[in-house]
């Protein structure tokens, strides 16, 4: 599984400018998995234990709210990266994640590049470098949206 | 000595009569788009009256006693004489042009202001940022384009609204979408629970749509928030800055570079725009209170 | 006295009272006077039917905020500055009716026939300043995309009489912008108010036919070289006297870079946001329109008023105002008089006419705001640098 998958690995965007060492290692952390319409990722409160680079499909990050049911807060797509909480403690997700669509992604083992990023520091700082845009990508998306920008104030 | 601004999509077209007449038109629908947009549909009243318009221009709008407002033409420039003119309910003379029926005259002065460059992205591949009642601006450029679609290469529309209920000429959009090669994503900022599509601000699609940014003309029209960040967006991408292009909106009392009201650092929106290219603006854009 | 024709550029000397045959001929030629005259404990623009109208024996006496009239001690015609008033009161009124329409069920008629014929208007007494103001306008209402049809109407009917000034007042600074003090074009007539043998006599020079066909109408002689000098001295002495200065060297460039620069929270400490400046400059030029409706309803009309930047809702888009502080709204006059003008127009908006610091209720200089900016330029204010906790 590992010869095949490494191609798709090192073709994703996000891991671009990663030494191959390093891509050697997330490979051995990776798998392909898919989801059909409607299921499941994660759910709210449990181990975030993984992260999913997703390839084709649609996944929404939802809040079940007791008054308004389930709310989309946003979605994601194809080369975008799906969960960060595994980086830090206490590895618990903050929201579901659902596919909306037919979703193919890559599934990576949070777990165990957490203990290969404690023993190799060089490959933590590239992730970490690269979970760090993510992150603050999807913190300035989330600014835009709080602005309720297509309301009464241009 | 210092420059005179010269827009190169700017006519020097001298305007007959007095620019300050206003034509009367006749309302030949009403349409409620959301619950807080809706379209004027008009046609001269005088049947003999020229009027040849550019996407991206706008008119000076007429409600009898009551005030004038500047709105965009968003009807097809192939489809004359209908003029469709969307616009928001927020003020005193939109609240008072909402309550007109069909038969009901406005008075219409224009067309004014700079236009889309679509002659400029032939054999490029075309993206259009629209976010909120800024597709209705756009809307005409999309019709220039279906009408010779051979012309531009991929044409990727990306639109961003508040709810699934706030999007402007669905089904329009989807007989294009259908009919024409025309790569459409819709995006909201938040939805309802039987919303499946995006969910997002509009900017997060750019990074991943279809288009070749070195080959592509951008048009961007929008809450100016929404445009300051797509256009970091589409630069990031690799798009040249001078092929991206805006529509910028300022209070306006005339139209026509008397009142002094639309200026924008040394730009004039009402003739200098309201499309301007990204370098006429960029600036000033972030700053605050210009 | 000499019968022959003058051409534009040649120069007579008349005496001073015999400006009254020059207004005089002007009336029968159907243009009314408007000129200085002495009102409300100030020089103003307003018509006039003889001479003596004129504020003879006059001065002012001009700081910031500060207007005082003053007795001379001779009987100068025109030895005085600029007052709060300015030509555009007549060429660009304060109010003016555009159309009237008409409500008919459904139907909207514009009615445009009650143009009343323009006034053909003979200003008397114009300073190169306010010379330069009035091309200003022109290149706004006349040579853009757009015609204003009644400022045309209007300004082809003028007759300029132009006046070289013969004394600065305190805020003057014409000669910094380069528009004056003397008048160079724009005129039908010029003159410079010299004296002769303790008489009082007007040097006077043609700038178009026109202008020549009416000094014909004035008893004179040719002006000679001693003349000539004479009128050149009275220029110098007031560009050596000018109350102050404007440092136009890249003016236009010092504001873009200092858009935040600390001076525009100093100023807008001061400034009332009152708009005087708007309504005595003479090159503002933003208006606003109204539409009203008589009670019935079925009759509407639409007037044009002047408008000032200084207002809050002058800005405002759906749901605010863009500058809603009073720095920005400052700041958007003043850059736009000293910089982004000249993006627009190609020349500084502003023609050191000084007027906007003397009617100024507190005294705010352009020419001092912009040596503060210059001084410190691009300069950070102090709440955006971080200063070193002890």
């Amino acid at each position: 599984m590992i010869d095949t998958l490494e191609p798709i690995v090192v073709q994703q965007g996000f891991f671009q400018g990663m030494e191959e060492k390093h891509i050697h290692l997330i490979t051995g952390c990776a798998r392909n998995v898919r989801f059909e319409p409607g299921s499941v990722i994660f759910r709210e409160g449990d181990a975030a234990n993984q992260f999913y680079l997703i390839r084709k499909g649609l996944v929404a990050l939802q809040c079940a709210i007791p008054h308004r049911g389930l709310t989309t807060i946003q979605t994601l797509g194809p080369d975008e990266m799906l969960g960060w909480s595994w980086l830090l403690a206490p590895h618990r997700w903050n929201f579901d994640a659902r596919a909306q669509q037919f979703t193919l992604a890559l599934e990576f083992d949070g777990a165990c590049l957490r203990a290969k990023c404690d023993e190799d520091h060089d490959l933590g700082y590239e992730l970490y470098k690269r979970f760090t845009r993510v992150v603050t990508g999807h913190l300035a998306a989330t600014r835009l949206q709080l602005l309720d920008m297509y309301g009464q104030r241009d | 000595m210092a420059s005179v601004i010269e827009h190169p999509e700017v006519a020097a077209a001298a305007v007959a009569g007095d620019p300050m007449l206003p034509e009367p038109y006749i309302i030949q629908r009403m349409r409620q788009e959301t619950d807080d947009t809706f379209t004027l549909e008009i046609i001269p009243e005088h049947a003999a009256r020229e009027f040849h318009f550019r996407p991206g221009q706008f008119n000076m709008v007429y409600v009898f006693g009551v005030g004038e407002v500047p709105i965009s033409i968003s009807s097809d420039p192939g489809h004359l004489p209908l003029l469709k003119h969307t616009t928001r309910e927020v003020g005193t003379v939109t609240r008072a042009m909402r309550q007109l029926k069909r038969g009901d005259a406005v008075g219409i002065r224009g067309p004014f202001g700079s236009w889309w460059p679509v002659e400029n992205a032939v054999g490029k591949d075309v993206v259009i940022v629209a976010g909120g009642i800024g597709l209705a601006p756009l809307r005409p450029a999309l019709y220039r384009m279906m009408a010779e679609r051979e012309k531009f290469r991929k044409i990727v529309l990306l639109n961003g609204t508040r709810t699934p209920e706030d999007m402007l000429y669905r089904q329009e959009l989807e007989h294009w979408r259908g009919k024409f090669d025309l790569e459409i994503q819709v995006t909201v900022d938040r939805a309802a629970t039987n919303w499946r599509g995006n969910v997002g601000v509009v900017t997060a699609l750019i990074p991943r749509a279809p288009f070749d940014p070195s080959n592509t003309l951008a048009m961007v029209c929008g809450p100016e928030i929404m445009m300051r960040f797509t256009v970091m967006e589409l630069e990031k991408r690799g798009v040249a800055a001078e092929r991206i292009f805006l529509s910028i909106e300022r209070n306006m009392k005339c139209g026509i570079g008397f009142c002094g009201h639309c200026q924008f650092g040394p730009s004039f929106v009402c003739k200098d725009g309201p499309v301007f290219p990204l370098g006429r603006v960029a600036a000033i854009l972030g700053k605050s209170e210009i | 006295m000499s019968a022959d024709p003058i051409h534009a550029g040649e120069a007579i000397t008349f005496e001073a009272m015999r400006l009254e045959e020059l207004i005089q001929a002007l009336i029968s030629r159907g243009y009314e006077p408007i000129g200085p005259t002495v009102r409300d404990g100030a020089i103003v623009y307003d018509r006039l039917s003889s001479m003596q109208d004129l504020p003879a024996g006059w001065t002012d006496e001009q700081s910031a905020g500060r207007y005082q009239l003053k007795r001379r001690r001779d009987d100068a015609l025109f030895g005085y500055a600029a007052g709060p008033h300015t030509w555009k009161s007549f060429l660009f009124p304060p109010h003016q009716h555009l159309w009237r329409a008409e409500r008919n069920g459904s139907a909207l008629h514009i009615l445009n026939n009650d143009r009343r014929p323009e006034p053909r208007y003979a200003f008397l007494g114009v300073r190169a300043c306010d010379l330069s103001a009035i091309a200003l306008h022109d290149k706004i209402f006349l040579e853009g995309q757009h015609v204003d049809p009644g400022y045309k109407s209007r300004r082809e009917n003028l007759f300029i009489l132009a006046v070289n000034c013969s004394q600065a007042a305190g805020n003057c600074f014409c000669v910094s912008t380069n528009t004056g003090p003397k008048a160079i074009s724009g005129f039908d007539i010029a003159v410079t108010e010299i004296a002769q043998e303790g008489k009082r006599r007007l040097f006077a020079e043609a700038g178009t036919r026109l202008g020549a066909e009416m000094l014909l109408q004035v008893p004179h002689m040719p002006a000679g070289e001693a003349d000539r000098q004479q009128a050149e001295r009275v220029v110098v002495h007031t560009a050596r006297h000018m109350g102050r200065k404007l440092d136009t060297r890249a003016l236009r460039e010092l504001l873009y870079r200092n858009y935040e620069h600390p001076q525009w929270d100093s100023v807008a400490d001061r400034c009332l946001s009152c708009g005087n400046c708007t309504l005595v400059c003479p090159t503002c030029f933003c208006s606003t329109v109204e539409d009203t409706t008589d009670l019935s309803g079925n009759q509407a009309e639409r007037m044009r008023r002047w408008d000032s930047c200084f207002t809050v809702d002058f800005s405002y888009i759906h749901g605010g105002s863009v500058r809603p502080t009073t720095r920005s709204r400052y700041r958007q006059w003043m850059v736009h008089k000293l910089a982004t003008w000249i993006d627009q127009f190609g020349v500084l908006g502003c023609v050191g006419c000084g007027r906007c610091i003397t009617w100024c209720p507190v005294g705010i200089d352009i020419t001092a705001e912009a040596a503060a900016i210059r001084e410190s330029d691009s300069v950070k204010a102090p709440a955006e640098q971080g200063r070193e906790s002890e």
